[in-house]
């Protein structure tokens, strides 16, 4: 076992695919030399060399479309977009061809390849470099969507994604990069796509985020259990195709839901979890299921970011106003 | 930039280019070029009629650019990947995918575009102007990494040269040095726009130059040029130098698919100039003046051609109508839960309802 960034552990899983398997490439702009903006592949073009990691031009379409090219003759590319909020160039080759290839061809052909990207905001950061579009990709059909939270999710899931027969838009939530850390075994592992995972266990709401917004989640389940109140804090990991076992089995033993998301609210993933729920569970339900969510508006500057954001305190009176409903 | 690369005229004579004839065609190559052309144009005007018919849904045809298609196909290895747009007929009828499958296709069912990886190195048909060419980079640089020596080509229209990824697409390709052919199918049109409307570019070819390689410009109705010119690009990339762009000038002498009405953008004459340098009819004299075939062969081309296109159909209109299960089970190697549930749903109401 050893102690892990969640950056660390994309690192690790990276180096975990190009040694298990010669099939794997990993590019991207100032991914070689540089070991990338936030030093996701540092080591790796000298430990793998050239022709498994390596940089390419400023142009995310023709990085996405050249990766769907390679998969389809057998390779296993993974490429790195800079921010998430620059893959819009790439946007139709991801739709258009990444996503469709398998279901076009009636799978003659299909595309084990990965899309990188960090995202999310409340950095100080400059425009486009703070979005969190997952809502986007998750409405695509044939894309899986997946971003984790902690260190040994982060590297199990990208091994997953990399070993994964369809494209994985795999989202890194760049505020958790450095922090916090945890210990990881030291041979590679997977954890399964579609399965999210129960952190903290209670009956007294359900508390579901993913990503950044974890860390304010806990904090906020930690809060509620010193005050006796027991949250059932889910971490979704997986956007699409979302665990609706895992949610559903948690709201019908609590009755109330609380879902976070940093990314815009209207048809977001918490619009999307409490259709559900309120499909399928309604003569359960003991509360209005609540969204803790970004707003509609652009994501502003730093100056007025604090507008935009959310802190534990969002998740906190959300989740209070449910329980006492 | 030299002139436009052409071996045989319109009239028929043959006069071969010295900077290309070491990829001459043999006069067995000449014949099975006519019957592949021959078979996409019949193959084509029955898809028209059918769609006036009424039995077949909104179709592109391409007659009038049976030359660059067939011609770039032959100059290939028959396990090079080949990268269609939506209107390659010829070159996938040459590469051996049945005809009844393209039918299926443009019936409406996805099985149309299910080319056996193995079997044909095809990728499907797709609608999307330009984006297919950076998959041709792709799967070269595969090909290559993978310690073969499989070439790739990458057709993509005059109105393509004008997206993004036909910029991207050709400078990974130029960087990477990838064996790559990028081959426009310069039919003069995109739908209703004249070529002239997009770009200021004095050639197609000549885009080439600022990414690093070769461009030509061929004469797309002149199949024994374009085979020259594609032959040569596929020795060259086969050997690690790289990739060629290829404009082969061609006219697309129907409209753009069976909805649109042509003669609101171009005049009669302009049509009747280019039924004058007709691929097919041109490569015809070349085989008569050599005696490869007399008028009793090419009427038995010809009628065998309408023949197998009317055969093929008919074997393929009844087709099976896809299943429920079909629309899901494409989408994702493993079908997740929330579409099994969506699935579920939609077969409980259609065993309930019949929608």
């Amino acid at each position: 076992m050893k102690s892990a960034t969640l950056l660390g552990a994309v690192n690790t899983a990276l180096a975990d695919a190009l040694e298990e398997d010669d099939a794997v490439v990993v590019y991207g702009e100032d991914i070689g030399v540089n070991g990338g903006v936030f030093q996701a592949t540092a080591g790796l073009q000298s430990r793998f060399g050239k022709r498994r990691c390596f940089d390419s031009p400023i142009a995310e379409s023709g990085l996405v479309g050249t990766a769907v090219g390679m998969a389809m003759a057998g390779l296993k590319p993974v490429v790195e977009i800079q921010f998430s909020g620059f893959v819009w160039p790439a946007f139709n080759q991801i739709v258009c061809h990444a996503a469709r290839t398998r279901n076009r061809s009636r799978a003659a052909l299909t595309l084990p390849l990965v899309v990188r990207m960090p995202y999310g905001g409340n950095l100080k950061a400059l425009e486009h470099h703070v979005e969190s579009m997952e809502a986007t990709f998750g409405h695509v059909p044939g894309l899986k969507v997946v971003i984790p939270s902690t260190p040994h999710d982060a590297r199990g899931l990208l091994l997953a994604a990399i070993r994964d027969p369809d494209p994985v838009i795999y989202m890194e939530p760049k505020r958790s990069y450095h922090s916090p850390q945890q210990t990881i075994p030291d041979t590679p592992y997977v954890l399964p796509i579609g399965r999210a995972r129960v952190e903290q266990e209670g009956d007294a709401v359900t508390l579901i985020a993913y990503g950044a917004m974890m860390r304010e989640a806990r904090t906020a389940t930690a809060w509620f259990r010193r005050q006796g109140v027991a949250v059932e804090l889910i971490d979704l990991r997986t956007i699409y195709p979302y665990d609706c076992d895992a949610v559903l089995d948690s709201v019908r033993k609590t009755g109330r839901l609380v879902v976070v998301h940093e990314g815009p609210r209207s048809f977001g993933v918490a619009a999307e979890l409490i259709a559900l729920v309120t499909e399928e569970l309604f003569m359960h339900l003991d509360a209005p299921p609540r969204r803790v969510t970004g707003s509609d508006a652009v994501i502003p500057l730093p100056a007025a970011e604090q507008f935009y954001f959310l802190t534990a305190e969002h998740i906190v009176d959300a989740v209070r106003e449910t329980v006492e409903f | 930039m030299s002139e436009m690369v052409q071996m045989l005229a319109p009239d028929g004579t043959y006069t071969p280019d010295p900077a290309w004839c070491s990829h001459a065609m043999t006069d067995a190559q000449l014949r099975t070029a006519y019957r592949h052309m021959v078979q996409a144009r019949a193959a084509d005007e029955w898809a028209f009629s059918l769609n006036r018919q009424g039995r077949l849904g909104t179709y592109p045809p391409a007659t009038g650019q049976e030359a660059n298609s067939v011609g770039a196909v032959m100059a290939l290895r028959e396990d090079d990947w080949i990268v269609p747009t939506y209107r390659e007929l010829g070159g996938l009828l040459t590469r051996g995918v049945p005809l009844k499958q393209f039918f299926l296709y443009w019936l409406g069912n996805e099985h149309g575009s299910a080319f056996e990886r193995e079997l044909y190195h095809v990728t499907p048909i797709v609608l999307p102007i330009g984006s297919q060419l950076p998959h041709a980079v792709g799967l070269a640089f595969a090909e290559r990494y993978q310690g073969s020596d499989r070439i790739a080509i990458g057709f993509v229209g005059d109105g393509g040269t004008s997206e993004g990824d036909f910029h991207e697409a050709l400078n990974f390709a130029g960087l990477w040095q990838a064996g790559t052919i990028f081959f426009v199918q310069n039919n003069q049109y995109a739908i209703s726009v004249h070529r002239d409307v997009q770009t200021a570019s004095g050639t197609l070819a000549q885009k080439a130059v600022a990414y690093g390689f070769e461009g030509v410009q061929v004469d797309g109705n002149d199949v024994t040029a374009v085979y020259a010119v594609t032959a040569a690009a596929a020795a060259k990339a086969r050997a690690g130098g790289g990739p060629t762009l290829i404009e082969g000038v061609t006219y697309r002498m129907g409209p753009h698919t069976t909805s649109d009405d042509p003669k609101r953008y171009r005049t009669d004459d302009e049509v009747a100039e280019w039924k004058g340098r007709d691929p097919i009819v041109r490569l015809q004299k070349l085989l008569r003046a050599r005696g490869l075939m007399n008028d009793d062969e090419v009427a038995a081309v010809i009628a065998e051609a309408r023949e197998q296109a009317r055969r093929e159909f008919d074997a393929v209109e009844p087709f099976e109508k896809p299943s429920l299960e079909d629309t899901f089970r494409y989408v994702y190697a493993d079908l997740p839960p929330l579409m099994q549930r969506q699935l579920a749903e939609r077969r409980r109401r259609l065993e309930r309802t019949g929608t």
